[in-house]
This record gives structure tokens, sequence and C-alpha cells, in this order.
């Protein structure tokens, strides 16, 4: 039953073939099994995720209506806070704190019956692109546990490419959601900002951080976007207009028509062959669908990645002054609360974070504000024109999600440089507050890793990406004849 | 799977750094420059870490410095992707966290309060 999609057990659960506490208990089992070789949790919240599934199944049992995805689990992002479960960040900032309170995404998922299982691991403040950065020890890909599951929500990812749990909540800065999907052969949605609430999701860069759903179908992310999406009076930047109807685009996958452009400067130099190829298989898929494939020019792409390391860090310096050893988190050395400060901050911070509040620190500063921070600002907006206009003659684009498949544990540890270049084609997207979404296009001929197809859609026109994933999908089922994750290596039970 | 061809080539991911890297603001960041700056973000910073992020703040610099290129005076900036105004409402009364909540994650308090070192000198 952990094999199956999360809309497969949803249907399990209602015929009464099965009971969440039986789903969330064997899901629980695998954590078990295979979490030490994976580790993908931080937290497992055994008799919460118990308690959880008793009463959906008691509700089931009394005949009350439940929500779609009732009585199934997931896995969460330690990023988002849920009420007396640690939650850390993957920093020994917040090493045992427990929130007083629960995120809106949380509140959603408990309205909707979802059992949570638990918290996964990430890169620390979910600044990374490896889950490396993480304090609790790196998280590993369960394809091959030497190299790394994406990041900065990799423990998500890995947790769903596991079998550990079949939906997840990742939060994508510049790739966060849809990096890990593309490595671990997984789905990633990454909504369009102000579409999922930030209430509650500890804020890196609040410009640009958006919550989202990941899972193993493109369906299954349709109805966990779906449960956790829509208008929040808690979060100021939440757009308040309708969730588009993105479970009722996914069941139609439908392409015929569509215009699909193919985005010039996110291909070539820097990209593994193996991975291009898979994109551009995608691609022919996609046209013997009836979708007509353009190619457009987003000039202003290749200043993107520059730019969001100008704007990440300055707003990640401003944000992550809250951490001041007053109020919550951990407190180091004695003497004056300055003295205390300094002294917490050196040692709950960890190094990559250290790096972006000193860069942002810099960018911000007086004499280079308007040379740095103000730059980036104006190359954000000729990002969005590029956007504008391509959406003029296009109605999703698309490319490769990453420019490789997932690398060794270790191995872009110490170059930033070349780590940053992980989120290459995933940055625009964020800039610009528009959506993306990445589903798994196959296994790279060079090392058999999996690869991930990326789709961007208007503000509000998330329906756009679930109608072409759905459909890319489907097809890419009927030629391997199964999962791609039925391709993965089996894990524990030694 | 273990093949060496499956990794990233370093000579392109290389080439991509220059191209990223192309100087327009030539920056020197200096070990006291860190220091600095570690200073007003309130963190305490090793010499090692000092001499490390100088080194790596450089080459960081160099490399994002290039927005200047496109930067023209005709463009405007972007601080956020939606254009958003201030909402302003009556006040409202609604449920909130109690005190002992709301200091339930303090390294230290009392009398219902964050017990905090001492802010300012003695005099």
């Amino acid at each position: 039953m952990i094999k199956k999609s999360a809309s497969e057990m949803a249907s399990a659960l209602s015929a009464g073939e099965i009971t969440s506490v039986e789903l969330t208990q064997a899901h629980l089992d695998q954590i078990a099994n295979v979490d030490g070789d994976v580790h993908a949790f931080l937290h497992v919240d055994v008799d919460g995720a118990i308690a959880q599934a008793r009463a959906v199944d008691e509700k089931r049992k009394s005949g009350e209506k439940v929500a779609p995805l009732a009585g199934v689990p997931l896995a969460l992002k330690d990023v988002l806070v849920q009420k007396g479960i640690p939650t850390t960040c993957g920093s020994k900032m917040l090493e045992g704190w427990r929130p007083p309170y629960d995120s809106t995404v949380v509140t959603r998922l408990k309205e909707n019956g979802i059992v949570i299982l638990g918290k996964t691991n990430m890169d620390e403040f979910a600044m990374g692109s490896s889950t490396e950065n993480s304090a609790y020890g790196p998280t590993h890909n369960p394809w091959d546990l030497s190299r790394i599951p994406g990041g900065s929500g990799g423990g998500s990812s890995a947790a769903l490419a596991a079998f550990e749990a079949p939906l997840a909540i990742g939060t994508d800065t510049g790739g966060s959601i849809r990096q890990p999907a593309a490595v671990t052969g997984t789905v990633g949605v990454k909504p369009t900002y102000g579409g999922v609430s930030r209430y509650g999701l500890v804020a890196f860069s609040s410009s640009l951080d958006q919550a989202g759903p990941c899972a193993r179908t493109v369906l299954d992310a349709a109805y966990l976007h779906e449960a956790i999406g829509g208008y929040d009076r808690m979060d100021s930047t939440s757009i308040n207009e309708p969730v588009p109807a993105v479970v009722a685009a996914a069941k139609d996958g439908n392409v015929k028509g569509m215009k699909i452009g193919v985005i010039k400067e996110l291909q070539g130099d820097g990209y593994q062959p193996g991975v291009l190829k898979l994109f551009n298989q995608s691609l022919e898929i996609l046209a013997s669908l009836g979708a007509e494939i353009v190619e457009v020019s987003c000039k202003y792409f290749d200043y993107a990645l520059a730019a969001y390391y100008l704007i990440a860090p300055s707003e990640c310096s401003s944000n992550l002054a809250r951490f001041d050893a007053m109020r919550y988190g951990i407190r180091v050395g004695e003497g004056s609360a300055e003295e205390v400060m300094n002294a917490t901050r050196q040692v709950g911070f960890g190094r990559e974070v250290k790096r972006r509040i000193i860069l942002g620190t810099y960018a911000l500063s007086s004499g280079y504000y308007d040379a740095y921070y103000g730059s980036a600002q104006k190359v954000r907006t000729l990002i969005s024109r590029d956007f504008e206009n391509a959406f003029t003659k296009a109605d999703v684009l698309v490319s490769p999600t990453a420019p490789t498949t997932a690398f060794k544990i270790g191995e872009k540890a110490n170059d930033p440089i070349a780590m940053y270049l992980n989120d290459i084609a995933t940055i625009p997207t964020n800039l610009a507050g528009i959506g993306g979404m990445s589903v798994p296009s196959g296994l790279a001929e060079e090392d058999g890793l999996p690869a991930g197809f990326q789709i961007m859609a208007p503000a509000m026109k998330d329906d756009r990406m679930y109608k072409v994933g759905s459909a890319l999908e489907a097809a890419l089922l009927t030629k391997w004849g199964r999962p791609i994750l039925e391709s993965a290596p089996a894990l524990g039970a030694k | 799977m273990d093949s060496e061809r499956g990794r990233p080539n370093p000579k392109v991911i290389r080439v991509k750094c220059e191209a990223l890297g192309k100087v327009t603001f030539m920056s020197n960041i200096s070990r006291d420059d860190v220091a600095n700056l570690a200073k007003l973000a309130r963190i305490d910073l090793s010499e090692d870490d000092l001499s490390h992020l100088s080194n790596e703040l450089a080459v960081i610099l160099e490399a994002v410095a290039r927005v200047q290129e496109v930067a023209g005076a005709d463009v405007p900036p972007t601080s956020h992707p939606l254009p958003l105004k201030n909402v302003f409402r009556e006040d409202q009364v609604r449920p909130s966290l109690t005190p002992d909540e709301a200091l339930s994650g303090a390294p230290a308090q009392e009398e219902q309060r964050f017990k905090v070192p001492q802010i300012l000198g003695e005099e």
C-alpha cells in the first residue's frame, strides 16, 4: 500500500479497504525501516500521527463527510511551525524549540484530516541546494545514498522517493521544492507567490518564499495544493482569489492546441547532456499530444542568479535578525545583551547562513546599496518583463528543472558558486512571483539518475502547469510501463 | 550508476562562473571589512571564519556585481512580486497566545516577561 499514490490511498480509505491508523502505521514502519539510511526526518511524531489517524477513522465511521485526502499521511518540512512539535529549520539556533501555534498550512492540513507524520530535514533556514547545510547531518538520496536529495527541501523529496510518505510540504525560495523533486524522481510545485499562506513559515526571504505541495504524482500534488492554498488574513501577501482549479486541470491533462514556450537561455552550456536529451524527448511527447512548441528568448535570465544572490541574502540578513537569544531559541554566553547575542549567533548559525547574512549586510550597507541591492531590484523588473513578453507567445514556459542529476554528497560543499548554479533554471520564477512545477522526465543515460522537466505559468494560472504536467506524466507512464520510482533500488531490510 | 560522466563538467561550470563574474565594479573586501559587517550583524566570528569569509565574499561579490551591467537609470526597481498597498482596518479583539504560550520558548523569563541580559551600561 505504501507504494500507491495518495489518491489511490484515499480511495482505499473511503472504500473501507484500509483504515488511516493502518495506513499511518505502515508508513511509520517504513520510516523505522529505512530512515536510518535516508535521514529524511528530523522528528517523527509517532503518537500524534496515530492520534490524528484515529480521529479521521472515527469521523469516517460515524458517517461524517471528510475531505478528499483525509487519513492520508504527509511529511512536513521543518520550516513550518506545528504547535508543540519541535521545529528547528535545520538549525542549532532553534534546537529544542516547540512552537506555541500552528502555521496556516498546518491548520489546513489538520482541517483536511491529513495525518502529519513528522518534520523533514532541510538546509539550515532553507539556504542551500543539497540539504548538506542542515545542522543535523545530510539527507541521502534514495536513488543512491552517496548522493544529495536536492535542497533545501531534501528531506521532503527523499521521504517521498523512499515511500516514507505519499505527500509532503516544501517551501521554494529559489527552487527548494522543484530541484529536490527533479533529482529524486518526484513531483514538486511552487505555486504563484501569495497562493499559499506564509503565516507560520519561518522567513528566509519574504518576497520569494512560497510553500507548496510535493508528491509522487501530479494529481496528488493538485489535491494537496487545493487543501493548503487560498486566501489567509494572517498573511498580508496572500492573494484574495479562489485557488486555481488544479485538480480539474490534472484530471483533464489535455494539451491539444496549447502553446509551450521553450526558453532559449535555460539550456546549453552547463546542462548535463543526458538531462537535455530527456528534456527534448519530453517536448517531442508534448508535441505528439497536440501541443505547439515555440522558442522564446528571455535575455535577462542570464542575470537572474546574480540578482537572486543579492536579494535573498539581503532579505535574509534582515529576517534572521529575529534570532537574538532573547525570546526563543538557544542562548549562549554571558555578559551584556549584545555580547550574548553575538555569541549565540556565532554558535547557532552554520557557515552558509553566516555567509549570506554577511553578504546581505554588505549589499544593504550605505555606499553599496544602489550598486548591489538597488541594481538587483532593477534586474528583477527586467526578468518580470521577460516573462510577460514570453507569455504573449506561449501559454506555459518550459526548461529542465536543474542542470544536472544528483551530485555526490560533499562534491560542491566548498564551492558556493558551483552550488548556487543548481538553481539557475528555477530562480527566475521566484523573482517574478509566478508558479513553477517539476515533473520527472526520466533517467539520464550517463548515470541512470532522475531528471526533472520544469513547467512555468503566469501568476494565478497554476492550473496550466498541472494540465501539462499531467499530460507528460501519463505519456511517460505508458512509455515506461511503470512509475519512475519503481526503478529505484530497494532500501532497508538488509 | 556511479559514472564519472554523470557529473557536471567542471570546465563548463568554470566558463559559467567566468561569465557570471564579469567584473564591472571591483570589490575588494578585506578581513577588517568582514569584521565590521559581522559586528553590524551581531555575529562573533573566529579568525578562521574571518579569513574564509573575506575570500569567499570577494568571489561572490565579483560574480553578483554584474547586475550593474543592465541596471539602467530608466529601469524601475521591483521590491516585491505583488503590487501591494497597506490595508487599514478597525482593531478587532481576537484570540491570541496566552502569556505562558508566548513565553514558552524563552531562554529565561520572570514575572510573565522575557528576562534578558543587561542592555545598558552601569552609569
